[in-house]
């Protein structure tokens, strides 16, 4: 059986006296599609920075592809793509300078031609050569999204990704993301919107003050049930601040 | 590590913000202290080498406070740190960027020194390039480290002279004194000491700060 992409056990991280992440367990197999809900200061970006290994745990275990990430961080970076409401563009460069410079570093091979195909995935060829701070938010949104799906990665997180967008280039972003859901990447999405979590994922994950709350496939019930049950999990939960402790 | 310097590098021609800060501060600290000194005093060849430190550190710290303020735009220190790359490398990469960019100033502010402070022109000047890029090296490498925590303060401008300062005053003092001593293109021999100190100072923090990069980067 095929390890799971990502595997918490107590997953605990701490800023001082406080739990943002409260051994959290969580297993998610290949090709999921999860949405990630939860009040502010529920811990899911914590969880998801976590995840891209820009932080660690204070305590527990987190495996990533069945490998620990606390010992082979740099190996599962590979295997992951992170987008976030910042783009992580260099303003001063051009779209295909931001690519170029993203696919060296991830010793991408065939850089030139897969830089062409990922901007023309995005639709954004006709901008390839304008800096990026000259770019309107979602098309500096859709060189994000062809950063983060450059070294083609099997897990994607997305951290409010619909974050700043119009209807269009958010409706245009959901298509992407679907696309390469269907192409057997796992996606990860923490965001605010039922509607898009309940339109793109097929299980939804509530947080609340660090811990996980509910955890169920979306296909269970309708949206208007789920947000009944979502809002009941946040009072439970108690979601006036994140949990505090020694 | 090729890739971040190119891209640094890239992003200097393309804005030029760096460098032209560096020439132009080295320049008027060096104007400023050329006139604080009697033209016809020995005194002004006493002060020489430490008016031309003072320009090379102050120049220095601006070019290390602007040295990450480019991966603050758009979280892209984050988008560096997803990367797939030791973040030791990471750390290397900056250093070697800030070591030629500093470096690059010397190019204009020596020979601006060597006008203003009427030092006569000699292979002493050879010399004392090389030691200013030694002591750059060093002053690289604790900065670089510096400059990395500094840019998640609120107060990185002021921080970043604050913790750095203090640290490389030994550095500073054996650079003044070996350039006090190349200028008037004496003997080296009892100047050993001063240059290993700075040769062991790069060796140290280039160690150090590879070594602790990943912790410094860390929230």
């Amino acid at each position: 059986m095929a390890d799971p992409v990502i595997g918490a056990c107590g997953l605990t991280r701490r800023f001082g006296n406080v739990a943002a992440l409260d051994a959290l367990d969580l297993a998610v197999g290949p090709g999921e599609a999860v949405a990630l809900f939860g009040p502010n200061g529920a811990g899911k970006t914590t969880l998801l920075r976590l995840l891209a290994t820009l932080l660690r745990p204070t305590a527990g275990e987190l495996r990533l592809f069945g490998r620990a990430v606390a010992d082979e961080g740099a190996a599962v970076r590979h295997r992951i793509g992170l987008l976030s409401h910042h783009s992580f563009l260099y303003p001063d460069l051009t779209p295909t300078e931001n690519l170029d410079f993203y696919a060296r570093m991830f010793g991408t091979p065939g850089r030139a031609a897969r830089v062409r195909e990922v901007l023309d995935r995005v639709g954004l060829v006709g901008w390839a050569h304008r800096p990026v701070r000259t770019l309107s938010r979602g098309l500096e949104q859709r060189c994000a999204l062809a950063r983060a799906l450059l070294h083609e990665p099997e897990l994607l997180l997305l951290d409010e990704p619909f974050t700043g967008l119009d209807v269009d280039a958010a409706g245009m972003l959901s298509d992407l993301l679907r696309q390469a859901h269907a192409g057997g990447t796992t996606l990860l999405l923490v965001t605010h919107d039922l509607w898009r979590g309940f339109e793109l994922c097929t299980r939804a994950v509530v947080l609340v003050r660090g811990r996980l709350v509910r955890d169920a496939p979306i296909g269970e019930s309708t949206r208007d049930e789920f947000e009944r049950t979502y809002v009941g999990a946040l009072h439970a939960g108690g979601s006036s601040g994140p949990a505090t402790g020694g | 590590m090729f890739a971040l310097l190119r891209k640094d590098l890239q992003i200097e021609f393309r804005t030029k913000e760096t460098l032209s800060s560096l020439f132009l501060l080295g320049l008027l600290t060096l104007l400023v202290l050329s006139f604080a000194f009697d033209p016809t005093s020995d005194l002004r060849g006493e002060a020489a080498p430490g008016a031309l430190w003072v320009a090379v550190i102050f120049a220095g710290v601006l070019g290390l406070n602007r040295s990450f303020l480019a991966e603050r735009d758009n979280e892209c220190l984050q988008g560096l740190l997803l990367c797939p790359v030791d973040r030791g490398t990471i750390y290397l990469a900056k250093v070697v960027a800030n070591f030629l960019f500093m470096l690059a100033a010397q190019v204009v502010i020596v020979p601006v020194f060597v006008f203003f402070f009427n030092v006569p022109a000699s292979l002493g000047l050879v010399g004392v390039f090389l030691t200013i890029a030694i002591g750059l090296l060093g002053f690289s490498a604790v900065g670089t480290l510096f400059a990395a925590i500094a840019v998640r303060t609120r107060a990185r401008e002021v921080m970043l002279p604050l913790l750095l300062l203090p640290l490389v005053v030994p550095l500073f003092i054996a650079g003044v004194k070996v350039t006090g001593r190349l200028l008037p293109a004496k003997p080296l021999g009892d100047m050993a000491p001063w240059l290993h100190l700075m040769v062991g100072f790069d060796v140290v923090f280039l160690v150090v700060g590879w070594l602790v990069f990943e912790y410094a980067v860390e929230e």
